[in-house]
């Protein structure tokens, strides 16, 4: 349901229910008033008729209208009075009053009957000195009456003022809404492109949290798009350096003087495909890691340990490093497995590249009952102090870094890890020499 | 012309290296600023130009281009770069370079400016060494001796262009071989003699002098046939 209907609903119903009740309180006290009041009046009337007999202002000469006919309009014309003789003999009444008695009641004061099957309400005065029973009635039906006119009276305005009230209310509500309608159409009529914070028209305080969510909203995907155009315009810049060393050795294999200085031109061209070829991996993971969902699955640490070892047993082979697992054994851990291999080969091929030749790079996993931590420890000359605290950077390559190395390879792993909810560190090289990389994994249960 | 490259990616440097020889150039390679550094301080003025790329492991190029500058190198340098907007070409120019390349780039292209920079700076006209009626075409490697075009082996060459750059200058046996260093074939004791030997069969024996005990060079005008 649109916020307008609901509002003019709910501000029509709630005026509906506020008038409403107002008539029925009206309605009771109206009734109350006249009761009393019209009351008040019947017993005036007939001690005032009893009174009048009493001094003989007023002679009884034959039974009939003792009181001559009111041709006025209106209440009065429905008050009836009948003279009553102890004797239970009709002395006088009022014209246009019934035949019968106004009540069977004897005694003084206030009674209601049914004369004619019409109700009515009577005052009896006895009037003890002339020996007569004074009782003056009128019909409920016309005190009915009165308050119905009282009650229409209010109801009539109401039927022509609600549909104005109604017509307000949805004007009110359309002028209140308009901000929001402005600014529908501009997040409708804006670019995909257009990040740059909301026009500062003047805004209700109900909306300025909405506009300060979006322009919040807008600056962090300005600054994500941002990061990524810097990271593609560095891949790219990455990628020129091995593409103009492919070029240059090609161009020499094709005018080379001799089949020697041809035959390495080609091998460079070899090994730079295959570097070019590692460093498009990394970056295919490294978009996969910030754009993909991975599920959690229960993941055998041992065997990813035996899959990193095997798909970088080639390159250990080339580097004439030996690459030994170790650990893991029972460990199954709920969590995306390509997340965690991402991670231990990208940490393990770093290692393996900055090994000298002859020395060994291990992976060891230890399990205990809430974490599990693996390391990989190389022998190789460390990570520089300078660059230690920047070496998940990306595209950071040290000083001493590996030919051919991305300066991918450490971010990848960092990023792998925040979304595991992992610890990765690069603790300083101990007096033995050598990096050690200490993943921490979280293990629930 | 000895070129001091700095590239840190081994399969460009190496390309470099192979390819500006194979341009005549006696080009060394090295990987880093630091090492850059070095090389230039104990250099003593051989490096004809400096072919410099931006992004080292140890910092910037353009750092080592400032440091130059500041020290009143004049030597051309070319800067190699993957950042190659024109905002980037601007700024290493301001800061004194003397070419900019965007990788990936044509070794021929790259060859040309080299010889196109080193001209300037040597203050020559036209793109080749004259002397004693020989024309020694840098870009094509071959020359005209007295009317007569003669081809060289680019080994033949890279020691005539070493000689002809300062004629009459005496360049040792040691010098020579150095700039034979880098191809594939070995540098045997005998290899500058036997390609001294090529050079006097293409053009006379007197072309160039033997001074015995110091090394080569190249005779003086007038002693060889006349102005012909």
């Amino acid at each position: 349901m649109s916020i307008r209907l609901r509002l003019i609903l709910t501000l029509t119903l709630a005026t509906l229910a506020v008038w409403l009740s107002a008539v029925v309180w009206i309605e009771h006290s109206t009734r109350a008033q006249v009761e009393q009041v019209l009351d008040s009046r019947l017993a005036e009337a007939a001690r005032m008729v009893s009174s009048l007999l009493s001094d003989h202002r007023i002679a009884l000469t034959y039974p009939g209208a003792l009181i001559p006919a009111d041709e006025h309009d209106g209440y009065l014309r429905h008050l009836s009075c009948q003279i009553w003789s102890e004797a239970g003999v009709l002395v006088g009444q009022s014209s246009g009053a019934p035949e019968g008695p106004l009540t069977e009641v004897p005694v003084e004061g206030y009674s209601t009957s049914v004369i004619e099957g019409e109700d009515w309400r009577v005052f009896t005065v006895v009037n003890a000195d002339l020996g007569l029973r004074i009782m003056v009635g009128d019909s409920i039906a016309v005190r009915e009456g009165l308050v119905f006119d009282v009650i229409c009276g209010l109801l009539l305005p109401a039927a022509v003022i609600l549909p104005l009230l109604v017509v307000a209310l949805w004007i009110g509500v359309s002028r209140g809404l308009r901000p929001l309608d402005r600014l529908t159409e501009a997040l409708r009529l804006r670019s995909p492109l257009d990040m740059s914070p909301l026009p500062l028209a003047p805004a209700p305080p109900e909306l300025r949290p909405v506009h300060q969510a979006l322009d919040g909203l807008f600056a962090r995907v300005r600054q994500a798009r941002a990061h990524e155009r810097d990271f593609t315009a560095f891949a790219a810049h990455e990628l020129k350096t091995p593409l103009a060393g492919l070029k240059t050795q090609a161009q020499i294999a094709r005018r080379a003087p001799d089949e020697a200085t041809r035959q390495a031109a080609l091998a460079e061209i070899e090994a730079s495909v295959a570097r070019s070829d590692r460093l498009v991996r990394q970056l295919l993971d490294l978009s996969a890691l910030e754009s993909g969902e991975a599920a959690p699955q229960a993941v055998a640490l041992e065997a990813i340990l035996g899959e990193v070892q095997h798909d970088l047993a080639p390159l250990a082979a080339k580097q004439g490093v030996a690459l030994a697992v170790a650990g893991g054994e029972a460990a199954r851990l709920p969590l995306p497995r390509v997340l965690l291999y991402t991670l231990l080969r990208n940490v393990a091929e770093n290692a393996i590249l900055a090994s000298p030749a002859g020395s060994a790079v291990r992976l060891a996993a230890r399990c205990a009952p809430g974490c599990c931590v693996i390391e990989v420890r190389d022998q190789g000359p460390g990570i520089p102090e300078a660059i230690r605290a920047r070496v998940t950077e990306r595209f950071l390559r040290g000083p001493g870094a590996p030919v051919g190395g991305s300066g991918l390879g450490l971010a990848i792993a960092a990023a792998a890890a925040e979304r595991l909810g992992a610890g990765l560190d690069f603790p300083p090289c101990g007096p033995e020499g050598g990096q050690v990389v200490r993943l921490v994994l979280p293990r629930p249960g | 012309m000895r070129i001091l490259v700095i590239e840190d990616d081994p399969v460009l440097a190496n390309g470099l290296s192979v390819g500006l020889r194979l341009a005549g150039f006696s080009p060394e390679a090295l990987g880093c600023l630091a090492d850059a550094r070095a090389a230039l301080a104990a250099d003593d003025g051989t490096f004809g130009a400096v072919v410099l790329d931006i992004g080292l492991p140890d910092g910037e190029g353009t750092a080592l281009l400032a440091q130059m500058r500041d020290a009143g190198d004049r030597r051309p340098v070319l800067l190699l770069s993957a950042r190659d907007r024109v905002a980037d070409r601007i700024a290493g120019l301001d800061l004194g370079a003397d070419d900019y390349l965007g990788k990936p780039f044509d070794l021929d292209e790259l060859a040309a400016r080299l010889r196109a920079l080193l001209r300037r700076n040597e203050g020559r006209a036209r793109p080749f060494l004259e002397w004693n009626g020989l024309i020694a075409r840098l870009d094509t490697m071959t020359g005209e001796y007295r009317g007569t075009p003669v081809k060289f082996s680019p080994r033949e060459f890279a020691l005539l262009h070493h000689l002809m750059e300062r004629p009459g200058a005496i360049r040792s046996k040691a010098e020579l071989e150095e700039r034979l260093y880098g191809w594939n074939e070995e540098v045997e004791s005998n290899t500058v003699e036997v390609h001294v030997h090529k050079l006097r069969a293409k053009l006379g024996a007197a072309f160039i002098e033997t001074v015995r005990g110091m090394g080569y060079r190249l005779a003086a005008e007038s002693t060889v046939g006349g102005a012909g």
